[in-house]
């Protein structure tokens, strides 16, 4: 029953293969099998986002999904996204707005946030809080959370005039 | 928590799936979004020795209107179910639910026939399609079966399934012009679970009478509750203030809610009656809201 299930994918843009087992999540994947130590494993069952990051192309529950089901697919997780600067703005946002405290729920907010960015380049204040609404910031920093997206928002509404 | 030492086997044809499940039996379990699932085996409160990822059977997936009837398939995801055109023309009520339901990274996995074949009764999606009288499609090595959504929901967390059948789409009637839908819900933090929601579906003809009204209310029992008196309290009626009074009066007899963690019975119907009243207001005529 746990025998173990071959896996090719695609991480951050490169091919990997590797032989998982079952009970394997994606976050646990990720830092234990490939390094990948950026996305955090918090809660564990899907409740506080610390383990968000993209399965092709769509924001996931790391933890929520297993890597066994993953052959084929694309993963980016926030060292790809970094090397990407797809976000480099909304980071020295968060930098910049001191939106990242200890820092455990950072990767998984910034993989939350781009995907406002790119999905939603009008959203309000109130409807980025709504998008976070399922990544937990244990230290409560959530002000300048929203304070970054917001500003990296505008900054970009306003580059496109 | 991690999950437990499990087995996993990926279908990719509903004749595959039949072959695994019967070499498998009752130690077999499938594994759609896993949105619900995973967290369970997190904690232990599911046992299942086998995974069967459906996920990749092509069969389970679309969304289709034919013959006037909107089907979509079990593979859905709840992210599709709010964008996508054909859902949001024929069954409009099922993309108003879908921002309701959890976070933007679990309606990414979580699908349409996962969340009906678990039932949970505080569930948005098991109210949606008895609100809208649509029919569930199961299919099984015996061939497919159609249950209405009304028969479906069978109790706590209980559907009408057999052990070898799987969702494989659900069907919508076609939608008319005087049809009007809403749901609404009250949380205590966005995307959790509801204290009380209501799914509800009626026709306005043009005199602002009330037809085939369908009020299915989720989180006060041990599935969707169709509130058959309080629709009965609307139809036929022109809807006046009078009217959604009299509905919300009714609700007394349709519903018994059970006391939970977030309060007692009568919170519930309370809410309930919140939410009759939240639902309908916006329908009622620019001149019974002046008054």
């Amino acid at each position: 029953m746990s025998a173990r299930i071959d896996i090719t994918l695609m991480v951050n843009g490169e091919r990997v293969s590797r032989s998982v087992e079952a009970r394997r999540h994606l976050i646990d994947f990720l830092r234990l099998d490939l390094g990948l130590t950026g996305s955090h494993a918090g809660c564990e069952h899907g409740v506080c986002g610390a383990c968000t990051v993209r399965v092709d192309g769509e924001i996931v529950r790391g933890c929520l999904v297993l890597a066994a089901s993953l052959d084929g697919a694309e993963v980016t997780t926030i060292e790809g996204l970094t090397d990407s600067a797809e976000v480099a703005d909304l980071q020295d946002a968060f930098v910049a707005c001191n939106a990242a405290q200890c820092g455990f729920c950072s990767p998984g907010m910034v993989m939350a946030a781009a995907d406002i960015l790119r999905h939603h380049p009008t959203a309000t204040r109130e409807e980025i809080r709504e998008h976070l609404s399922g990544n937990y910031c244990r230290c409560t920093g959530y002000q300048a959370i929203v304070d970054a997206v917001e500003q990296t928002l505008a900054t970009r509404r306003e580059d496109r005039r | 928590m991690k999950w437990p030492a499990i087995g996993y086997a990926r279908a990719t044809s509903l004749d595959e799936l039949w072959r695994l499940q019967a070499e498998h039996g009752a130690a077999a379990q499938l594994l759609a979004g896993g949105q619900t699932l995973l967290a369970t085996l997190a904690f232990r409160l599911s046992d299942p020795k086998i995974l069967l990822d459906i996920t990749r059977i092509a069969a389970l997936r679309g969304i289709a209107v034919q013959d006037g009837v909107l089907r979509i398939g079990a593979l859905t995801r709840h992210a599709e179910l709010g964008r996508d055109p054909l859902v949001a023309q024929h069954a409009p009520l099922l993309a108003e639910a879908a921002p309701l339901i959890a976070h933007p990274a679990i309606r990414n996995r979580g699908t349409i026939g996962g969340s009906l074949a678990y039932a949970d009764p505080a569930a948005e999606l098991p109210a949606c399609v008895v609100a809208l009288g649509a029919t569930i499609v199961a299919v099984s090595p015996r061939g497919e079966r159609r249950v209405p959504a009304e028969a479906f929901f069978t109790g706590l967390l209980q559907t009408a399934l057999a052990p070898d059948e799987i969702i494989a789409a659900v069907e919508i009637p076609g939608t008319q012009p005087t049809t009007r839908s809403r749901i609404i819900e009250v949380a205590r933090r966005s995307g959790d679970y509801a204290m009380a929601g209501l799914a509800a579906r009626l026709s306005l003809n043009a005199e602002g009478r009330v037809t085939s009204p369908r009020l299915v209310f989720f989180g006060v029992g041990s599935g969707p509750v169709l509130a058959a008196r309080a629709g009965a309290a609307l139809d036929g009626w022109v809807l006046d203030s009078a009217a959604i009074a009299a509905a919300q009066a009714a609700l007394a007899e349709d519903l018994d809610p059970p006391a939970d963690m977030h309060g007692p019975p009568e919170m519930k119907r309370h809410l309930a009656r919140v939410l009759t009243f939240r639902a309908l207001s916006p329908l009622l005529r620019a001149s019974e809201v002046a008054e």
